[in-house]
């Protein structure tokens, strides 16, 4: 568990990490939180002879929401993503999906960007932002471009990202609708089983708007289109919501490990998933 | 002419001594980070040594090359088994009478096995040292399952004594077969069954799991060739032990040897064994003349130091048609790994396993144990436990389950029914042990009263008949468990550890202003010895508590002893102190009585002075003696006030305990939610209650932890799946219940004290309590045994196998 000799960079500017990361190519990678990096480091399953530290540059950090549209630079922590008050008014979602993550320490640190850019399909932010249908900012030698995060998801661990390009911002419309986030996880710190964020907005019975995504699920997230579109238009009862629960079951595709085996995960992944439909209803 | 007397309750009350919730002394420095750890040793010069391990669970190491590892800078030396034979330590001997591979000689045979020891001027360059040595491996099938090991064809996994037909324990019948070992009557036990009315037959698995103390293995050695001397700081739960052993292998003088355990961060039996780490530490020190360090990473501890449990019990027990016990048939199939390096005592090869009749009247029984070679990381170590006995305890208590089952017998009330009576005590087991005291009865009662029994009966028969009704998908289980430990090995006469005798010392000086100090064969992990041998002291000898400062662990200074594990502190050591103590107070009384000018006889002792009897006001207090003791001239009596005290036990004692815990299942997603975990400890005279209290809070953490979720599992390819916390289950204050501890008090008969132990206890009825509330919630539906840990997919497939996600 201890990390081959590298060299540290700690820029104050996106410029100045793009530089670094152009000149070094393959052998540098950006680091933001670091708690999927450092870990494989350590365990030397990577080998990076050039770490560009984040945390310097400060144009990357904050949350701003103006005109119903929400920004939120990479840098920014799990931790100010739960105590920052204007967001948890306007996208209490993502206040109860962060307090959802790992545990106090590692928000502390944790980042949205580090979160969204690692295409780990167990991160809890990717299936969320997919949720939100939220747009990744990526900026590059060759200027910016955006990106849907119902787009950016390949396989594990690769994503629409190239490796020159930092992905330096995150924003979103504000939903103004009913919402949940459900997860199922072993014990605080672990990844999830199973979880769920959704999106409802009703027209007295009927589904006006929804928008589900799974988590740790598949070897990305999975944003259910098709439990989606038999949702919108429709009218809600209990009969609805199991065709929703069964076109998400139907959209996952978990692997076994040692939280269980793919069976129960499909069977956890339809709990998880009707509790958070029926929560979101709820706020509506 | 002495001042007035205080009252006798405010003198005792200074004293902080048998019964006082002393605060520990040792937390000042935990809680500021100022413990000092192994690694917190840093010596000049020092060099830093860590593995190459074997990626394999088996194969063979066709060659080891070290050239780029060697020329990697700050890379001072790669030790492999080649360079380690001339000195015959490239095999090193177990605490079960086996042998093990200091380093891999010719194969592997568990993945994480130490392969080379890389010596370098820091971690980083050791691990730089280790990715550049190249191993070739030819790979060999696998055996992960105990039942396979025997089958044609399996492989042979320990080659080096293939042939031998007689092991440590008696006969071998396989080349992977380690030894058979037999407790009680065969014959009868099974006359009994089949002749019985009804009979209950379950295999009954206690998984593989792992200590995982918070600080991992390591040690420092230091071998100063000026002087000749070797001293070796490690996490060391047996100082003494080590020290005799390393002699033993060395051929170092063992009065060259000085063994330190410094502060240790939790042991739970992983730091009784000897592992090839301490015995490379010392080699490289030898060999490049400067001190060496080795720690283990969270990894390597997990995968490769001693793990725990790992028992698959086959049991029958018989009852008469009203529910009273006759017989209890068990066949074990111990898993042990590669080596048998169980720490048992060495008569013992599957500890106490022989307890497995627990808190019952069980006139015959039979226990057999077949322990067996697997590809797996060596150990079996006491695991917050005694010998094997949680695995025991474990087994009785899920076979009362099932009988109850059978029997359709409320299972509170089968224990009741069977339950050694008070009278009963002292009470000769029917697998050879002799019970020194007990009051099952009381317990129990007062356990069921405290979680209001028969509601909660109710109350679970409500929430089913709403379940089936599809109101509800929540069960309630309520999980009972009565155990019995047996602790404090041990008896000389029967428990010795590689030829070592397991008695314990206490080594006791008085300073001439009546302060002291006090020093132990034991080593506390955070059992909080300095605080509670402190005060067994403050109460035999009338000083406070605060006034006796208390050392264990290093070698040169403390008196020979065998250590801390088994819960064998308190009952070995606690008694060596109190008997230590008594020696002063011997002594004091003579000095007194001269002190006084009058006979011994006609002096009585007072809490904390002697008083001459029927004469109050003439008296000498502890501290007038201790500095008479030294500066007086007094005939026929030497100078000073020492005294030490081996202390040999002449039984083990019997620690028992009622728990009950109630649990809420959601069948559809296996999760757990625990409203309840009632604990009443008996482990006879409490010393320091708050520490018990403590020790039970921990100890049922850690119970619940292997219950509901900690293992160490192995794919079929030998390949360690939960090698990480990520997927090792170490609970947080998030998943840990609340606890409500309570007590009865009896005495152990034969212990100076009364005391019994406690720290080990509540792993040992926690599991069953755990385990038993998961079945009982699905017993209606016939579910009679599942295996843990009852993890949330595993609370699933019961569910699912039931038929209840079809309702």
């Amino acid at each position: 568990m201890i990390p081959s000799n590298f060299e540290y960079h700690k820029p104050d500017s996106i410029d100045g990490a793009l530089s670094i990361l152009t000149e070094w190519g393959d052998d540098a990678r950006v680091i933001a939180g670091g708690h999927s990096l450092i870990p494989v480091m350590k365990q030397r399953l990577t080998d990076i002879s050039h770490l560009i530290d984040l945390g310097g540059i400060s144009e990357l950090k904050g949350i701003s929401i103006e005109n119903n549209k929400v920004s939120i630079g990479a840098m920014t922590t799990q931790h100010e993503l739960i105590t920052n008050t204007q967001l948890a008014k306007f996208v209490p979602l993502i206040r109860e999906a962060s307090l959802q993550i790992a545990d106090p320490q590692v928000r502390y640190v944790g980042t949205i960007g580090g979160n969204v850019a690692n295409g780990d399909p167990a991160n809890d932010m990717p299936g969320l932002m997919q949720t939100l249908d939220a747009s990744y900012e990526l900026t590059g030698p060759n200027g910016v471009r955006i990106v849907k995060a119902r787009d950016f998801y390949e396989a594990a661990y690769f994503t629409a990202r190239e490796d020159e390009e930092i992905l330096t911002s995150i924003s979103f419309s504000v939903p103004n609708c009913g919402y949940a986030y459900e997860k199922q996880k072993r014990k605080i710190g672990d990844y999830a089983t199973a979880a769920a964020g959704v999106l409802i907005n009703m027209d007295n019975d009927t589904c006006s708007f929804a928008s589900i995504a799974l988590t740790n699920l598949s070897d990305t997230p999975v944003y259910c289109e098709e439990a989606v579109n038999n949702l919108v238009g429709k009218k809600v009862d209990s009969n609805a919501i199991k065709k929703a629960v069964h076109y998400c079951v139907e959209a996952s595709d978990p692997v076994a490990d040692t939280r269980g085996p793919v069976e129960f995960k499909k069977y956890v992944a339809g709990i998880i998933v009707q509790k958070a439909i029926e929560n979101a209803i709820a706020r509506v | 002419m002495n001042e007035t007397i205080p009252p006798k309750e405010e003198r005792m009350t200074a004293l902080n001594g048998l019964g006082t919730s002393r605060k520990r002394v040792e937390d000042a420095r935990f809680t500021q980070g100022k413990g000092n750890y192994v690694d917190d040793i840093k010596l000049q010069g020092m060099l830093f040594g860590d593995f190459v391990r074997s990626p394999y669970a088996h194969a063979r190491v066709k060659s080891i090359k070290t050239e780029a590892a060697l020329a990697i800078p700050g890379v001072h030396a790669v030790i492999t088994a080649a360079d380690l034979e001339p000195l015959k330590l490239h095999w090193m001997p177990t605490l079960a009478g086996d042998v093990q591979m200091v380093l891999a000689d010719g194969k592997v045979l568990f993945q994480g096995q130490e392969v080379a020891f890389v010596v370098a001027d820091n971690r980083y360059a050791a691990d730089d040292g280790i990715k550049a040595v190249e191993v070739e491996y030819e790979e060999l099938p696998v055996i992960v399952d105990p039942f396979k090991a025997e089958l044609d064809g399996a492989p042979i996994l320990r080659e080096d004594i293939a042939d031998k037909k007689e092991g440590a324990h008696g006969p071998r019948r396989h080349p992977n077969h380690i030894f058979t070992w037999e407790s009680g009557d065969r014959q009868a036990t099974e006359a009994v069954i089949s002749e019985a009315d009804v009979v209950a037959e379950e295999m009954v698995y206690y998984h593989r799991t792992h200590p995982c103390p918070l600080e991992t293995c390591g040690s420092v050695a230091s071998m100063d060739k000026v002087n000749g001397k070797l001293t070796v700081w490690g996490t060391f739960q047996a100082p003494h032990a080590v020290r005799t052993v390393a002699s033993l292998i060395s051929g170092i003088a063992e009065h060259n040897i000085r063994i330190v355990s410094p502060d240790i961060g939790g042991g739970f039996g992983n730091k009784v064994g000897v592992y090839p780490g301490y015995i490379c530490s010392i080699v490289a020190s030898i060999v490049t003349g400067a001190p060496v360090k080795w720690i283990e990473d969270k990894m390597d501890n997990l995968m490769a130091t001693a793990f725990a449990r790992d028992y698959w019990m086959q049991g029958k027990i018989s009852a008469t048609k009203e529910g009273k016990i006759t017989g209890l048939w068990c066949h074990t199939t111990a898993d042990h790994g590669a080596f048998d390096a169980c720490a048992d005592p060495t008569k013992f090869p599957a500890g106490f396993m022989n307890i497995c009749t627990g808190s019952y009247d069980i006139p015959t029984a039979f226990l057999s144990v077949d322990g067996i070679y697997t590809n797996k990381a060596p150990g079996g170590v006491a695991y917050r436990c005694s010998f094997r006995v949680t695995e025991a305890a474990y087994f009785i208590e899920r076979m009362i389950e099932v009988l109850a089952i059978k029997l359709g017998m409320d299972s509170a009330e089968l224990r009741e029914k069977n339950f050694i009576r008070k009278d009963q005590f002292p009470y000769q087991s029917a697998l050879g042990w002799e019970y020194d005291s007990g009051d099952y009865h009381t317990a129990w009662d007062k356990a069921l009263k405290a979680v209001n029994y028969k509601e909660l009966r109710k109350e679970q028969a409500e929430r089913l008949e709403a379940f089936h009704k599809g109101e509800t998908r929540k069960l309630i289980g309520i999980g009972l468990s009565h155990f019995t430990e047996i602790v404090g090995a041990g008896p000389v006469k029967n428990c010795d550890i590689l030829g070592l005798g397991m008695f314990d010392s206490c080594e006791i000086r008085i300073h001439p202003t009546g302060s002291a100090i006090a020093r132990l064969g034991t080593i506390s992990q955070g059992q909080g010895h300095a605080t509670t041998f402190a005060q067994i002291l403050a109460s035999e000898i009338g000083i406070p508590a605060e006034d006796i400062t208390l050392e264990e662990g290093d070698t040169d200074t403390a008196p020979y002893g065998l250590g801390t594990y088994g819960s064998r502190s308190t009952p070995v050591a606690g008694a060596a102190t109190a008997m230590a103590g008594r020696k002063i107070r011997a002594k004091a009384q003579m000095i007194a009585a001269y002190l006084l000018e009058v006979h011994d006889n006609d002096l009585e002792w007072d809490v904390d002075r002697f008083v001459v009897k029927g004469n109050p006001e003439r008296f000498k207090t502890m501290k007038e003696i201790a500095f008479a003791s030294y500066n007086q001239a007094i005939p026929n009596v030497e100078p000073g006030l020492e005294a030490v005290s081996y202390y040999d036990p002449p039984n083990m004692t019997y620690p028992f305990g009622a728990y009950i815990c109630v649990m809420e299942i959601d069948v559809d997603t296996g999760t757990t939610e625990i409203r309840q975990v009632f604990a009443l400890d008996d482990c006879g005279t409490r010393i320091n209650p708050m520490i018990i209290e403590g020790q039970v809070h921990g100890g049922l953490t850690e119970a619940l932890a292997i219950a509901m979720g900690q293992e160490i599992a192995y794919d079929e390819m030998g390949n360690v799946t939960t090698g990480t916390l990520m997927d090792f289950f170490v609970p947080t204050a998030w998943e840990t219940p609340n606890y409500q501890t309570d007590y009865t008090e009896t005495p152990s008969p034969h212990h100076p004290i009364g005391a019994k132990g406690v720290g080990e206890s509540p792993n040992v009825g926690g599991v069953p309590a755990f385990s038993n509330a998961v079945h009982d919630a699905f017993k209606s539906f016939g579910l009679t045994q599942s295996h843990m840990p009852h993890d949330h997919w595993r609370i699933w497939t019961i569910a699912n196998k039931l038929g209840l996600h079809e309702m």
